[in-house]
């Protein structure tokens, strides 16, 4: 079909811009198809996130909208859409529009870059890890922007707070990547994947704990989640940098906020728990696997990115917030130097041929 | 044709953000379109094949340097800084150093000779990844330059702390 598609506009424009042109809509239907389904994991992290704490809570979580309350998230949504839009007097106007925009466009973008499954993805980049990790440094600017343009100490507050928190453990974070680089040998997330398969163990966790602890609590931080929620804590800054949005404006930061908690969830399913792939002693155990279509093994990525989301609700329902300078002491004092050492007994091991 | 298309698009909207950025009042909005400019740099890069180099820039320039701009333009007092007419004062001077400059760039593009081609084409590096052909260059054949820089770094980083020690004990 999309050959006869190519000869037909072959006929009016040539052979090469028929190809170009085909081309550019098919990357643009991925690309809409990945955020289409995106978003609705989104909506449904948020039902999900609710149900868990509530059932941790002794409660039962949302359940009046639908069966088993399962349309929650769509009430939400058009509650928050015809809500007003709300502008402050003395708001820096052009920034107070752009901030949530960039927020939620860089979360978005890092899902071009991602393997969903062998072949599942909108661009196969060989620098896709550190496409991400430069996708989730201009998240900061939209939370800092939002914070400084509404003209509220509280935002600005927030902002700042949001600001040293993510610089401070972007750093944690992108060491804790680098022995997952040592051993994979590559940047490129497919290849990552793939080196993981053809590792005795199957997935990196094992080998790369040290990296794993640290890449997990700096994904907290990162995602300005609980424990590590300063930036919007409520008892402190009534609800940080985003306290001046209201409406759709606001839905943007939580879209954006949910996305990137699933982007850091799929980082970190395919540098420590192997992506799509199960191990390659459970397919030798059991060949009939290797014959399922290629599209089938998003279930096992998407098992593994949920079963980071739980982490994600598990500990909000559990531990209290810290304090802002322990907040600091365990990014430069704990993590950072971890993340080092780690590096170096990667470095050590690859050397010697033992990893 | 297309090529020249892409570094035109380039090379003009560099330039009209860098003048917005020296332009801007407010000191926010400068940062917003620096952030800009930062991305379209990073395209360049893209465009010349080298995507490891984009990566960084955008890492390293737009999301930890600029960000440090940030913090300092939000801690300045914002009011007193659009109070102010201009920020440099002598313009005529510097319109004449930046004339000298251009005519003097204009004379020398007459000169250009192409350089010998490297062993790093484009398909090398592509089979290599660029990832692994800069880091081999790095610490092989440009070892010592590179330490000089990362001590060069180090010093920076000691000074910063020892000013910031004086202060807290005073």
């Amino acid at each position: 079909m999309i050959g006869s598609v190519t000869s037909f506009l072959a006929s009016f424009i040539g052979e090469p811009m028929a190809n170009m042109v085909l081309n550019i809509v098919i990357i643009l239907i991925k690309v809409v198809v990945v955020i289409a389904v995106t978003l609705l994991h989104v909506a449904y992290a948020t039902y999900w996130e609710r149900k868990v704490i509530g059932h941790m809570q002794l409660r039962l979580g949302p359940r009046e909208v639908g069966p088993y309350g399962l349309f929650q998230p769509f009430a939400d949504g058009i509650k928050l859409f015809f809500k007003e839009d709300i502008i402050p007097a003395n708001s820096d106007k052009p920034i107070f529009y752009l901030a949530p925009v960039i927020f939620f466009v860089s979360a978005l973008t890092s899902l071009s870059v991602l393997p969903f499954f062998d072949g599942g993805w909108v661009s196969n980049i060989n620098v896709g890890l550190l496409f991400l990790l430069g996708m989730s440094s201009i998240g900061a600017y939209g939370i800092v922007m939002s914070g400084w343009s509404s003209g509220s100490k509280y935002s600005f507050l927030g902002g700042l707070r949001s600001a040293s928190q993510v610089i401070s453990y972007e750093i944690a974070m992108g060491l804790s990547l680098v022995g997952v680089m040592i051993m994979a040998g590559t940047l490129n997330l497919t290849e990552i994947v793939k080196a993981q398969y053809n590792y005795p163990t199957g997935f990196y966790a094992l080998p790369q704990i040290l990296g794993f602890f640290v890449f997990y609590v700096a994904m907290f931080a990162e995602t300005n989640r609980l424990p590590f929620d300063l930036p919007e804590a409520e008892s402190e800054l009534v609800a940080g940098y985003f306290t001046e949005y209201s409406g759709f404006r606001f839905a943007l930061f939580f879209l954006g906020e949910y996305t990137g908690m699933l982007i850091m969830s799929s980082i970190g399913t395919l540098c420590f728990l192997g992506g799509w792939t199960l191990p390659k002693f459970v397919m030798d155990a059991l060949p009939f696997l290797g014959s399922l279509p290629k599209f089938v093994w998003v279930a096992v990525f998407l098992v593994k990115v949920y079963f980071f989301m739980f982490l994600f609700y598990w500990v909000r329902a559990t531990l209290p917030r810290y304090r802002y300078d322990q907040l600091m002491n365990i990014g430069w004092k704990v993590l950072i130097p971890l993340a080092l050492v780690n590096i170096m007994i990667t470095g050590t091991l690859k050397i010697m041929g033992w990893v | 044709m297309l090529q020249q298309l892409f570094f035109g698009y380039y090379a003009f909207i560099i330039i009209g953000l860098s003048l917005l950025v020296v332009t801007r009042k407010n000191p926010g909005h400068s940062v917003m379109w620096m952030l800009l400019l930062f991305f379209h740099i990073a395209g360049l890069y893209l465009f010349l094949n080298a995507e490891f180099i984009a990566a960084i820039q955008v890492i390293v320039y737009a999301g930890a340097i600029l960000v440090l701009f940030l913090f300092v333009v939000l801690l300045l007092n914002l009011r007193e800084e659009i109070a102010l007419r201009q920020t440099v004062g002598s313009w005529p001077v510097a319109f004449f150093m930046c004339a000298i400059l251009f005519v003097a760039v204009t004379a020398a593009l007459g000169a250009y000779v192409q350089g010998p081609v490297g062993g790093y084409s484009i398909d090398v590096i592509q089979n290599e990844t660029h990832a692994k052909a800069l880091g081999k260059l790095l610490y092989t054949e440009y070892l010592f330059p590179f330490e000089i820089a990362s001590l060069i770094l180090l010093v920076a980083v000691v000074g910063a702390v020892v000013l910031a020690k004086r202060k807290l004990r005073s």
